[in-house]
Protein backbone atom coordinates (compact mmCIF):
# COMPACT_ATOMS: atom_id res chain seq x y z
CA UNK A 1 0.00 0.00 0.00
CA UNK A 2 1.78 3.26 -1.20
CA UNK A 3 2.36 5.99 1.28
CA UNK A 4 -0.98 8.21 0.99
CA UNK A 5 1.21 11.39 -0.17
CA UNK A 6 -1.88 13.35 -1.30
CA UNK A 7 -4.51 14.41 1.31
CA UNK A 8 -7.82 14.21 0.24
CA UNK A 9 -7.93 18.29 0.77
CA UNK A 10 -5.09 18.43 -1.94
CA UNK A 11 -7.49 16.06 -4.82
CA UNK A 12 -10.53 18.35 -3.96
CA UNK A 13 -8.42 21.47 -4.40
CA UNK A 14 -6.81 20.17 -7.87
CA UNK A 15 -9.92 18.64 -8.95
CA UNK A 16 -11.74 22.58 -8.61
CA UNK A 17 -8.21 23.79 -10.45
CA UNK A 18 -8.99 21.62 -13.25
CA UNK A 19 -12.78 22.13 -13.95
CA UNK A 20 -13.43 18.60 -12.90
CA UNK A 21 -16.71 17.21 -10.47
CA UNK A 22 -15.35 14.29 -8.87
CA UNK A 23 -17.48 11.83 -6.73
CA UNK A 24 -16.73 10.17 -3.27
CA UNK A 25 -15.44 7.31 -5.19
CA UNK A 26 -13.50 8.83 -7.69
CA UNK A 27 -11.87 11.02 -5.19
CA UNK A 28 -10.41 8.02 -2.87
CA UNK A 29 -9.62 6.08 -6.09
CA UNK A 30 -7.33 9.16 -7.54
CA UNK A 31 -6.05 9.59 -4.44
CA UNK A 32 -4.49 6.53 -4.05
CA UNK A 33 -3.18 6.27 -7.70
CA UNK A 34 -2.03 9.67 -8.21
CA UNK A 35 0.01 9.01 -4.65
CA UNK A 36 1.70 6.04 -6.17
CA UNK A 37 2.47 7.59 -9.43
CA UNK A 38 3.91 10.61 -7.79
CA UNK A 39 6.16 7.91 -5.16
CA UNK A 40 7.17 6.59 -8.50
CA UNK A 41 8.48 10.21 -9.93
CA UNK A 42 10.14 10.73 -6.37
CA UNK A 43 13.26 8.98 -8.65
CA UNK A 44 13.80 12.23 -9.87
CA UNK A 45 15.07 13.78 -6.66
CA UNK A 46 18.30 11.44 -6.88
CA UNK A 47 19.60 13.78 -9.73
CA UNK A 48 21.81 16.92 -8.58
CA UNK A 49 20.36 18.96 -11.38
CA UNK A 50 21.68 22.32 -10.39
CA UNK A 51 22.41 24.79 -12.70
CA UNK A 52 20.74 22.44 -16.05
CA UNK A 53 18.41 24.62 -18.32
CA UNK A 54 15.43 23.06 -18.86
CA UNK A 55 14.24 21.47 -21.69
CA UNK A 56 10.56 23.05 -22.64
CA UNK A 57 10.57 22.53 -26.31
CA UNK A 58 13.33 20.80 -28.83
CA UNK A 59 12.95 21.96 -32.09
CA UNK A 60 15.51 25.78 -31.42
CA UNK A 61 13.12 27.74 -33.07
CA UNK A 62 12.62 31.19 -31.61
CA UNK A 63 10.03 34.46 -33.21
CA UNK A 64 8.64 32.85 -35.42
CA UNK A 65 6.53 35.15 -37.84
CA UNK A 66 4.41 35.16 -40.22
CA UNK A 67 3.50 38.07 -42.39
CA UNK A 68 0.91 40.40 -41.43
CA UNK A 69 -1.96 39.85 -43.96
CA UNK A 70 -4.97 39.21 -43.84
CA UNK A 71 -6.55 35.80 -45.02
CA UNK A 72 -9.57 33.63 -44.96
CA UNK A 73 -10.91 32.11 -41.97
CA UNK A 74 -13.67 30.13 -40.75
CA UNK A 75 -17.28 31.66 -41.21
CA UNK A 76 -19.40 32.78 -38.14
CA UNK A 77 -21.79 29.94 -39.12
CA UNK A 78 -18.69 27.30 -39.51
CA UNK A 79 -17.83 28.22 -35.76
CA UNK A 80 -21.02 28.08 -34.45
CA UNK A 81 -22.06 24.79 -35.72
CA UNK A 82 -20.40 23.03 -33.37
CA UNK A 83 -23.14 23.50 -30.60
CA UNK A 84 -26.79 24.34 -30.27
CA UNK A 85 -26.70 26.89 -27.50
CA UNK A 86 -26.38 30.13 -29.38
CA UNK A 87 -28.90 33.05 -30.23
CA UNK A 88 -27.86 35.53 -32.39
CA UNK A 89 -24.79 34.69 -33.83
CA UNK A 90 -23.15 34.31 -30.31
CA UNK A 91 -22.03 31.70 -28.23
CA UNK A 92 -24.82 31.12 -25.13
CA UNK A 93 -22.52 30.42 -21.61
CA UNK A 94 -24.25 30.25 -17.81
CA UNK A 95 -24.03 33.91 -16.17
CA UNK A 96 -20.72 34.57 -14.56
CA UNK A 97 -22.48 37.85 -12.69
CA UNK A 98 -25.44 38.03 -10.77
CA UNK B 1 -4.66 -14.92 -56.76
CA UNK B 2 -3.44 -11.75 -54.03
CA UNK B 3 -6.58 -9.97 -52.88
CA UNK B 4 -6.28 -6.18 -53.75
CA UNK B 5 -6.70 -5.32 -50.21
CA UNK B 6 -3.57 -7.24 -49.07
CA UNK B 7 -1.23 -5.32 -51.58
CA UNK B 8 1.24 -2.53 -50.42
CA UNK B 9 0.64 1.01 -51.39
CA UNK B 10 3.96 0.59 -54.05
CA UNK B 11 2.49 -2.43 -55.31
CA UNK B 12 -0.92 -0.90 -55.38
CA UNK B 13 0.35 2.24 -56.90
CA UNK B 14 1.81 0.26 -59.99
CA UNK B 15 -1.34 -1.18 -60.63
CA UNK B 16 -3.21 0.99 -61.13
CA UNK B 17 -1.24 2.87 -63.17
CA UNK B 18 -0.88 -0.39 -65.67
CA UNK B 19 -4.45 -0.52 -65.11
CA UNK B 20 -4.58 -3.82 -63.63
CA UNK B 21 -7.75 -2.73 -61.80
CA UNK B 22 -9.66 0.55 -60.76
CA UNK B 23 -9.03 2.43 -57.26
CA UNK B 24 -13.05 1.67 -57.03
CA UNK B 25 -11.97 -2.01 -56.91
CA UNK B 26 -8.79 -1.64 -54.64
CA UNK B 27 -10.92 0.46 -52.29
CA UNK B 28 -14.35 -1.88 -52.09
CA UNK B 29 -12.19 -4.84 -51.65
CA UNK B 30 -10.74 -2.77 -48.66
CA UNK B 31 -14.63 -1.81 -47.51
CA UNK B 32 -15.73 -6.03 -48.09
CA UNK B 33 -12.83 -6.58 -45.47
CA UNK B 34 -14.00 -4.30 -42.87
CA UNK B 35 -17.79 -5.45 -43.36
CA UNK B 36 -16.31 -9.06 -43.03
CA UNK B 37 -14.03 -8.70 -39.77
CA UNK B 38 -14.24 -5.36 -37.99
CA UNK B 39 -17.32 -6.56 -35.95
CA UNK B 40 -14.76 -8.83 -33.75
CA UNK B 41 -11.52 -5.74 -34.22
CA UNK B 42 -13.27 -3.29 -33.68
CA UNK B 43 -10.17 -1.19 -35.83
CA UNK B 44 -12.60 1.85 -37.05
CA UNK B 45 -15.04 3.65 -34.75
CA UNK B 46 -16.19 5.67 -38.10
CA UNK B 47 -15.96 3.84 -41.67
CA UNK B 48 -16.90 6.55 -44.49
CA UNK B 49 -18.22 4.00 -47.65
CA UNK B 50 -20.26 6.55 -49.77
CA UNK B 51 -17.71 9.30 -49.70
CA UNK B 52 -14.91 6.26 -50.34
CA UNK B 53 -16.37 4.75 -53.09
CA UNK B 54 -17.50 8.49 -54.85
CA UNK B 55 -13.97 9.69 -54.43
CA UNK B 56 -12.52 6.20 -55.20
CA UNK B 57 -14.91 6.65 -58.35
CA UNK B 58 -13.73 10.05 -59.23
CA UNK B 59 -10.23 9.03 -59.24
CA UNK B 60 -10.85 6.00 -61.32
CA UNK B 61 -12.04 9.20 -63.92
CA UNK B 62 -8.90 11.73 -63.59
CA UNK B 63 -6.97 8.58 -63.92
CA UNK B 64 -8.37 7.29 -67.12
CA UNK B 65 -7.83 11.15 -68.93
CA UNK B 66 -4.49 11.19 -67.33
CA UNK B 67 -2.79 8.48 -65.99
CA UNK B 68 0.38 10.76 -65.45
CA UNK B 69 -1.28 12.29 -62.83
CA UNK B 70 0.05 9.42 -60.51
CA UNK B 71 3.45 11.32 -60.87
CA UNK B 72 2.59 14.26 -58.52
CA UNK B 73 -0.08 12.78 -56.51
CA UNK B 74 1.74 9.34 -55.26
CA UNK B 75 -1.15 8.22 -53.07
CA UNK B 76 -3.74 8.85 -55.96
CA UNK B 77 -6.89 6.19 -55.19
CA UNK B 78 -4.92 4.59 -52.51
CA UNK B 79 -7.40 3.16 -49.55
CA UNK B 80 -6.59 5.01 -45.97
CA UNK B 81 -6.88 4.83 -42.43
CA UNK B 82 -7.29 8.30 -40.29
CA UNK B 83 -6.79 8.03 -36.81
CA UNK B 84 -9.97 9.51 -35.06
CA UNK B 85 -7.42 12.14 -33.53
CA UNK B 86 -7.15 14.14 -37.04
CA UNK B 87 -9.90 16.65 -37.97
CA UNK B 88 -11.50 15.50 -41.03
CA UNK B 89 -13.48 18.61 -42.51
CA UNK B 90 -17.70 17.42 -42.03
CA UNK B 91 -16.15 13.69 -40.97
CA UNK B 92 -16.75 12.95 -37.28
CA UNK B 93 -13.69 13.31 -35.02
CA UNK B 94 -13.91 12.12 -31.46
CA UNK B 95 -10.76 11.12 -30.15
CA UNK B 96 -12.24 8.29 -29.13
CA UNK B 97 -13.86 10.04 -26.48
CA UNK B 98 -17.72 10.71 -25.31
CA UNK B 99 -16.69 14.48 -25.15
CA UNK B 100 -16.64 14.50 -28.79
CA UNK B 101 -19.16 11.89 -29.51
CA UNK B 102 -20.45 14.39 -32.05
CA UNK B 103 -17.95 16.56 -32.97
CA UNK B 104 -18.20 17.65 -36.85
CA UNK B 105 -14.55 19.61 -37.47
CA UNK B 106 -15.21 22.44 -39.85
CA UNK B 107 -11.46 21.71 -41.21
CA UNK B 108 -8.85 19.29 -42.35
CA UNK B 109 -5.43 18.82 -40.03
CA UNK B 110 -2.80 19.65 -42.26
CA UNK B 111 -1.91 16.31 -42.50
CA UNK B 112 -5.03 15.11 -43.56
CA UNK B 113 -5.24 18.10 -46.52
CA UNK B 114 -1.99 16.69 -47.88
CA UNK B 115 -2.69 13.42 -47.82
CA UNK B 116 -5.81 13.89 -50.23
CA UNK B 117 -4.09 16.25 -52.35
CA UNK B 118 -1.88 13.55 -52.54
CA UNK B 119 -5.06 11.61 -54.06
CA UNK B 120 -5.20 9.40 -50.96
CA UNK B 121 -8.80 7.84 -50.61
CA UNK B 122 -10.16 7.94 -46.70
CA UNK B 123 -11.89 4.98 -45.26
CA UNK B 124 -12.76 6.18 -42.20
CA UNK B 125 -11.72 7.07 -38.77
CA UNK B 126 -9.94 4.78 -36.52
CA UNK B 127 -9.89 3.44 -32.72
CA UNK B 128 -7.40 4.82 -30.11
CA UNK B 129 -7.31 4.98 -26.76
CA UNK B 130 -9.42 7.87 -25.77
CA UNK B 131 -7.46 11.51 -26.02
CA UNK B 132 -4.22 8.87 -27.22
CA UNK B 133 -3.82 8.03 -23.17
CA UNK B 134 -2.89 4.68 -23.48
CA UNK B 135 -0.61 1.88 -24.66
CA UNK B 136 -2.93 -1.20 -25.33
CA UNK B 137 -6.05 0.37 -27.41
CA UNK B 138 -8.04 -0.89 -23.97
CA UNK B 139 -9.38 3.09 -23.49
CA UNK B 140 -11.25 3.94 -26.00
CA UNK B 141 -14.65 4.65 -25.13
CA UNK B 142 -16.17 2.86 -28.16
CA UNK B 143 -14.90 -0.63 -27.12
CA UNK B 144 -11.41 -1.95 -27.17
CA UNK B 145 -9.33 -3.06 -30.71
CA UNK B 146 -7.93 -6.36 -30.70
CA UNK B 147 -4.91 -7.32 -32.45
CA UNK B 148 -5.78 -9.30 -35.39
CA UNK B 149 -2.66 -11.64 -34.68
CA UNK B 150 -5.18 -12.90 -31.44
CA UNK B 151 -7.99 -11.27 -30.62
CA UNK B 152 -7.20 -11.93 -27.27
CA UNK B 153 -4.08 -9.69 -26.75
CA UNK B 154 -4.36 -5.97 -27.38
CA UNK B 155 -2.67 -4.27 -30.52
CA UNK B 156 -1.25 -1.55 -28.22
CA UNK B 157 -1.86 2.26 -27.94
CA UNK B 158 -2.59 4.98 -28.47
CA UNK B 159 -2.82 4.33 -32.58
CA UNK B 160 -4.77 1.04 -31.92
CA UNK B 161 -7.03 1.12 -34.31
CA UNK B 162 -4.76 2.40 -37.11
CA UNK B 163 -2.49 -0.47 -36.71
CA UNK B 164 -5.29 -3.13 -36.49
CA UNK B 165 -6.70 -2.23 -39.68
CA UNK B 166 -3.63 -2.06 -41.51
CA UNK B 167 -2.60 -5.79 -40.27
CA UNK B 168 -5.59 -7.11 -40.71
CA UNK B 169 -5.95 -5.64 -44.50
CA UNK B 170 -8.75 -3.11 -43.98
CA UNK B 171 -6.32 -0.52 -45.33
CA UNK B 172 -3.39 -0.14 -46.89
CA UNK B 173 -1.53 2.25 -44.45
CA UNK B 174 -2.88 4.74 -41.88
CA UNK B 175 -2.11 7.54 -40.14
CA UNK B 176 -1.19 7.74 -36.25
CA UNK B 177 0.57 10.48 -33.31
CA UNK B 178 3.57 9.27 -31.63
CA UNK B 179 3.91 10.96 -27.57
CA UNK B 180 4.86 8.20 -25.76
CA UNK B 181 5.28 5.57 -28.34
CA UNK B 182 2.05 5.32 -29.24
CA UNK B 183 2.84 4.53 -32.80
CA UNK B 184 5.91 2.17 -32.51
CA UNK B 185 3.88 0.09 -30.01
CA UNK B 186 1.02 -0.70 -31.86
CA UNK B 187 3.49 -1.50 -34.90
CA UNK B 188 5.77 -3.69 -33.06
CA UNK B 189 2.65 -5.76 -31.71
CA UNK B 190 1.20 -6.02 -35.15
CA UNK B 191 4.04 -6.57 -37.53
CA UNK B 192 3.92 -3.18 -39.38
CA UNK B 193 6.36 -0.63 -39.96
CA UNK B 194 5.73 2.45 -37.87
CA UNK B 195 7.40 5.95 -37.73
CA UNK B 196 7.59 8.21 -35.38
CA UNK B 197 9.22 11.15 -36.97
CA UNK B 198 11.37 13.95 -35.88
CA UNK B 199 9.17 16.44 -33.74
CA UNK B 200 8.03 18.89 -35.89
CA UNK B 201 8.76 17.13 -39.17
CA UNK B 202 5.25 16.77 -40.00
CA UNK B 203 2.74 19.53 -38.78
CA UNK B 204 0.57 18.95 -35.69
CA UNK B 205 -1.84 21.40 -37.09
CA UNK B 206 -5.39 20.06 -36.61
CA UNK B 207 -4.49 17.06 -34.54
CA UNK B 208 -6.09 16.96 -31.40
CA UNK B 209 -3.39 17.83 -29.46
CA UNK B 210 -1.76 15.46 -26.35
CA UNK B 211 1.29 17.00 -25.08
CA UNK B 212 2.34 19.42 -27.24
CA UNK B 213 6.16 19.28 -27.10
CA UNK B 214 5.80 15.52 -27.60
CA UNK B 215 2.85 14.83 -29.97
CA UNK B 216 5.13 13.58 -33.36
CA UNK B 217 2.73 12.69 -36.08
CA UNK B 218 3.37 9.93 -38.24
CA UNK B 219 2.17 6.78 -39.74
CA UNK B 220 1.88 2.50 -40.18
CA UNK B 221 2.65 0.85 -43.29
CA UNK B 222 2.92 -2.73 -44.27
CA UNK B 223 6.96 -2.08 -45.09
CA UNK B 224 9.72 0.70 -45.28
CA UNK B 225 8.82 1.88 -49.21
CA UNK B 226 5.43 2.76 -48.26
CA UNK B 227 6.40 4.57 -45.20
CA UNK B 228 9.43 6.46 -46.85
CA UNK B 229 6.10 7.43 -49.69
CA UNK B 230 3.81 8.42 -47.01
CA UNK B 231 6.21 10.38 -45.29
CA UNK B 232 7.20 12.73 -48.49
CA UNK B 233 3.90 13.04 -48.68
CA UNK B 234 3.32 14.58 -44.98
CA UNK B 235 5.96 15.75 -44.03
CA UNK B 236 7.30 19.80 -44.18
CA UNK B 237 6.96 23.25 -42.91
CA UNK B 238 3.20 24.22 -42.52
CA UNK B 239 2.52 27.94 -41.70
CA UNK B 240 -0.17 26.76 -39.38
CA UNK B 241 2.25 24.91 -37.02
CA UNK B 242 4.97 27.32 -35.86
CA UNK B 243 7.06 24.26 -34.80
CA UNK B 244 7.51 22.54 -38.02
CA UNK B 245 11.42 23.77 -38.68
CA UNK B 246 11.79 24.98 -42.83
CA UNK B 247 14.11 21.50 -43.01
CA UNK B 248 14.15 20.24 -46.72
CA UNK B 249 12.17 17.33 -47.26
CA UNK B 250 14.30 15.11 -49.53
CA UNK B 251 12.87 11.63 -51.49
CA UNK B 252 12.97 9.25 -49.03
CA UNK B 253 12.15 6.38 -51.41
CA UNK B 254 15.48 7.74 -53.59
CA UNK B 255 18.64 6.12 -51.47
CA UNK B 256 16.32 3.33 -50.16
CA UNK B 257 18.47 0.20 -51.29
CA UNK B 258 22.19 1.97 -50.02
CA UNK B 259 23.16 -0.89 -47.55
CA UNK B 260 24.32 -0.70 -44.15
CA UNK B 261 27.86 -1.17 -44.68
CA UNK B 262 30.23 0.24 -41.96
CA UNK B 263 27.77 1.87 -40.69
CA UNK B 264 27.72 2.04 -36.91
CA UNK B 265 24.86 1.20 -35.05
CA UNK B 266 24.52 1.64 -31.00
CA UNK B 267 23.08 -0.52 -28.70
CA UNK B 268 22.32 0.79 -25.65
CA UNK B 269 23.51 -0.89 -22.96
CA UNK B 270 20.92 0.11 -20.08
CA UNK B 271 17.78 -0.66 -22.32
CA UNK B 272 18.96 -4.57 -22.32
CA UNK B 273 20.00 -4.38 -18.43
CA UNK B 274 16.24 -3.02 -17.33
CA UNK B 275 13.32 -5.20 -16.59
CA UNK B 276 13.03 -7.13 -20.14
CA UNK B 277 11.40 -10.08 -21.22
CA UNK B 278 13.97 -12.73 -21.79
CA UNK B 279 12.16 -13.89 -25.62
CA UNK B 280 12.09 -9.94 -26.76
CA UNK B 281 15.72 -9.57 -25.28
CA UNK B 282 16.60 -12.44 -27.55
CA UNK B 283 14.64 -11.38 -30.35
CA UNK B 284 16.53 -7.88 -30.10
CA UNK B 285 19.93 -10.18 -30.15
CA UNK B 286 19.08 -11.75 -33.22
CA UNK B 287 18.07 -8.36 -35.45
CA UNK B 288 21.34 -6.90 -33.77
CA UNK B 289 23.28 -10.17 -35.43
CA UNK B 290 21.51 -9.97 -38.88
CA UNK B 291 22.49 -5.98 -39.32
CA UNK B 292 26.26 -7.27 -38.21
CA UNK B 293 26.13 -9.59 -41.21
CA UNK B 294 24.53 -7.33 -43.18
CA UNK B 295 28.00 -4.88 -42.69
CA UNK B 296 27.30 -2.78 -39.67
CA UNK B 297 29.48 -2.31 -36.83
CA UNK B 298 27.75 -3.19 -33.51
CA UNK B 299 28.55 -0.68 -30.75
CA UNK B 300 27.69 -0.68 -27.30
CA UNK B 301 26.89 2.50 -26.08
CA UNK B 302 25.41 4.42 -22.93
CA UNK B 303 22.24 6.44 -22.28
CA UNK B 304 22.70 7.00 -18.90
CA UNK B 305 19.22 9.11 -17.66
CA UNK B 306 17.52 5.87 -18.95
CA UNK B 307 15.99 5.29 -15.61
CA UNK B 308 14.72 8.27 -15.45
CA UNK B 309 13.01 8.79 -18.55
CA UNK B 310 9.31 7.25 -17.28
CA UNK B 311 9.26 9.24 -14.79
CA UNK B 312 10.06 12.58 -16.59
CA UNK B 313 7.75 11.73 -19.41
CA UNK B 314 4.64 10.96 -16.85
CA UNK B 315 5.49 14.17 -15.39
CA UNK B 316 5.60 16.34 -18.36
CA UNK B 317 2.88 14.76 -20.13
CA UNK B 318 0.14 14.74 -18.07
CA UNK B 319 1.40 18.96 -17.67
CA UNK B 320 0.82 19.33 -20.83
CA UNK B 321 -2.42 17.06 -21.57
CA UNK B 322 -3.82 18.79 -18.45
CA UNK B 323 -3.06 22.11 -20.27
CA UNK B 324 -4.57 21.09 -23.22
CA UNK B 325 -7.78 19.54 -22.46
CA UNK B 326 -8.76 22.85 -20.65
CA UNK B 327 -10.38 23.74 -23.87
CA UNK B 328 -12.86 20.71 -23.19
CA UNK B 329 -15.65 22.80 -22.03
CA UNK B 330 -19.09 22.13 -23.80
CA UNK B 331 -19.16 25.75 -24.63
CA UNK B 332 -18.34 25.76 -28.37
CA UNK B 333 -18.32 22.02 -28.94
CA UNK B 334 -18.87 18.68 -27.52
CA UNK B 335 -20.22 17.43 -24.24
CA UNK B 336 -19.23 18.90 -20.67
CA UNK B 337 -15.99 17.69 -18.65
CA UNK B 338 -17.96 14.90 -16.50
CA UNK B 339 -18.24 12.87 -19.58
CA UNK B 340 -14.41 12.74 -19.36
CA UNK B 341 -13.52 8.95 -18.47
CA UNK B 342 -11.28 7.65 -15.82
CA UNK B 343 -7.71 8.09 -17.56
CA UNK B 344 -8.26 11.34 -18.90
CA UNK B 345 -9.63 12.56 -15.72
CA UNK B 346 -6.28 11.35 -13.88
CA UNK B 347 -4.11 12.41 -16.25
CA UNK B 348 -5.53 15.85 -15.43
CA UNK B 349 -5.41 15.70 -12.36
CA UNK B 350 -2.08 14.22 -12.29
CA UNK B 351 -1.25 17.39 -14.70
CA UNK B 352 -2.64 20.33 -12.66
CA UNK B 353 -1.04 19.06 -9.52
CA UNK B 354 2.68 19.24 -11.05
CA UNK B 355 1.68 22.64 -12.48
CA UNK B 356 0.27 23.98 -9.16
CA UNK B 357 1.73 26.90 -7.14
CA UNK B 358 3.95 25.37 -4.64
CA UNK B 359 4.57 22.03 -6.68
CA UNK B 360 6.17 23.40 -10.18
CA UNK B 361 9.68 23.80 -9.35
CA UNK B 362 9.77 20.32 -7.63
CA UNK B 363 7.86 18.35 -10.44
CA UNK B 364 7.51 19.87 -13.99
CA UNK B 365 10.85 22.21 -13.56
CA UNK B 366 12.97 19.51 -12.43
CA UNK B 367 11.12 17.23 -14.82
CA UNK B 368 12.32 19.73 -17.75
CA UNK B 369 15.83 19.76 -16.18
CA UNK B 370 16.04 15.80 -16.65
CA UNK B 371 14.94 16.28 -20.19
CA UNK B 372 17.68 18.17 -21.15
CA UNK B 373 20.11 15.43 -19.73
CA UNK B 374 18.32 12.80 -22.03
CA UNK B 375 18.76 15.28 -24.80
CA UNK B 376 22.21 15.02 -23.56
CA UNK B 377 22.56 11.33 -23.52
CA UNK B 378 21.44 11.12 -27.18
CA UNK B 379 23.58 14.18 -28.57
CA UNK B 380 26.96 12.18 -27.16
CA UNK B 381 25.87 8.56 -28.31
CA UNK B 382 25.26 10.58 -32.06
CA UNK B 383 28.97 11.24 -31.69
CA UNK B 384 29.56 7.29 -31.49
CA UNK B 385 27.48 5.82 -33.99
CA UNK B 386 25.00 6.95 -36.66
CA UNK B 387 21.62 4.99 -35.17
CA UNK B 388 20.71 3.37 -32.20
CA UNK B 389 18.62 -0.21 -32.02
CA UNK B 390 17.01 -0.82 -29.17
CA UNK B 391 13.64 -2.95 -28.49
CA UNK B 392 10.41 -1.40 -28.55
CA UNK B 393 8.55 -2.96 -25.73
CA UNK B 394 9.58 -4.44 -22.42
CA UNK B 395 7.15 -7.35 -23.40
CA UNK B 396 5.15 -9.57 -26.12
CA UNK B 397 1.87 -8.43 -26.57
CA UNK B 398 -0.01 -8.54 -23.82
CA UNK B 399 -3.88 -10.08 -23.03
CA UNK B 400 -6.64 -7.85 -23.08
CA UNK B 401 -7.59 -6.92 -19.51
CA UNK B 402 -3.78 -7.45 -18.16
CA UNK B 403 -2.50 -4.20 -17.56
CA UNK B 404 -5.72 -1.96 -17.70
CA UNK B 405 -6.33 -2.03 -13.77
CA UNK B 406 -3.06 -1.10 -12.81
CA UNK B 407 -2.32 2.32 -14.67
CA UNK B 408 1.55 2.47 -13.32
CA UNK B 409 2.19 -1.30 -14.57
CA UNK B 410 0.22 -0.35 -17.75
CA UNK B 411 2.60 3.46 -17.74
CA UNK B 412 6.04 0.58 -17.26
CA UNK B 413 4.99 -0.45 -21.42
CA UNK B 414 6.10 3.04 -22.61
CA UNK B 415 9.80 2.59 -20.89
CA UNK B 416 11.81 2.13 -23.94
CA UNK B 417 9.78 4.37 -26.33
CA UNK B 418 9.36 7.99 -24.63
CA UNK B 419 13.08 8.69 -24.62
CA UNK B 420 12.56 9.57 -28.29
CA UNK B 421 9.34 11.72 -27.43
CA UNK B 422 11.74 13.50 -24.90
CA UNK B 423 14.58 14.28 -27.10
CA UNK B 424 12.52 15.32 -30.20
CA UNK B 425 14.39 12.49 -32.24
CA UNK B 426 12.86 10.14 -34.48
CA UNK B 427 12.20 6.39 -34.20
CA UNK B 428 11.11 3.80 -36.60
CA UNK B 429 9.99 0.37 -35.93
CA UNK B 430 10.43 -2.63 -37.76
CA UNK B 431 9.14 -6.38 -37.61
CA UNK B 432 11.47 -8.34 -36.13
CA UNK B 433 9.85 -11.65 -35.57
CA UNK B 434 7.61 -13.82 -33.55
CA UNK B 435 7.04 -14.74 -30.11
CA UNK B 436 4.16 -17.56 -29.35
CA UNK B 437 2.51 -16.45 -32.79
CA UNK B 438 2.46 -12.70 -31.67
CA UNK B 439 4.60 -9.95 -33.42
CA UNK B 440 7.55 -8.46 -32.05
CA UNK B 441 9.51 -5.23 -33.35
CA UNK B 442 12.67 -3.31 -32.88
CA UNK B 443 13.09 0.06 -33.24
CA UNK B 444 15.65 2.29 -34.81
CA UNK B 445 16.38 5.49 -33.49
CA UNK B 446 18.74 8.41 -34.77
CA UNK B 447 19.16 12.28 -34.56
CA UNK B 448 17.08 14.65 -35.20
CA UNK B 449 16.02 15.05 -39.34
CA UNK B 450 17.59 11.33 -39.95
CA UNK B 451 14.57 9.62 -41.16
CA UNK B 452 16.55 8.91 -44.47
CA UNK B 453 19.17 6.65 -42.73
CA UNK B 454 16.43 5.39 -40.54
CA UNK B 455 14.61 4.31 -43.55
CA UNK B 456 17.93 2.45 -45.01
CA UNK B 457 18.59 0.31 -41.89
CA UNK B 458 15.37 -0.57 -41.96
CA UNK B 459 15.07 -1.29 -45.50
CA UNK B 460 18.32 -3.37 -45.42
CA UNK B 461 16.71 -5.58 -42.68
CA UNK B 462 13.60 -6.38 -44.22
CA UNK B 463 15.24 -7.27 -47.56
CA UNK B 464 17.49 -10.13 -45.50
CA UNK B 465 14.05 -11.15 -43.02
CA UNK B 466 10.45 -11.00 -45.04
CA UNK B 467 8.33 -10.58 -41.21
CA UNK B 468 6.35 -8.38 -42.79
CA UNK B 469 4.89 -10.43 -45.58
CA UNK B 470 3.38 -13.02 -43.10
CA UNK B 471 -0.32 -12.14 -42.47
CA UNK B 472 -2.98 -12.76 -39.78
CA UNK B 473 -5.68 -15.52 -40.25
CA UNK B 474 -8.54 -13.94 -39.42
Amino acid sequence: MAKQRLKETQVKHVALLANLKLNRREINKFRQQLSEILNYVDILNKLDTKGVEPTSQVTGLENVFRDDRTTPSLSQKETLSGTKKKTNNFFKVKAIFE
Amino acid sequence: MIKLNQLTVKEAQEGLKKKKFSSLELTKTCLKQIIKHDKKINAYISVCEKEALQQAEETDRKLSHNPQLITNHPLLGIPIAIKDIFCTKGVKTTAASKVLKDYHPVYDATAVRRLKEAGAVVLGKTNLDAWAHGSSGENSDFGATKNPWDLRFVPGGSSSGSAAAVSAKMALAATGTDTGGSIRLPASFCNLVGLKPTYGRVSRYGVIAMASSLDSIGHFAQDVTDSALILKVTAGKDYQDATTPAVKVPDYTRNLKKGIKNLKIGIPKEYIRQGIDKEVKNKVAEAVKKLEKLGAEIIEISLPHTQYALAVYYIIQPAEVSSNLARYDGIRYGFPRNKFTDEAKRRIMLGTFTLSSGYYEAYYLKAMQVRTLIKKDFEKAFRKVKVIVAPVSPTPPFKIGEKIDDPLKMYLSDVFTVTANLAGIPGLSIPAGFIDKLPVGIQIIGPQFSEELLFQVGYAYEQATDWQKKKPSL
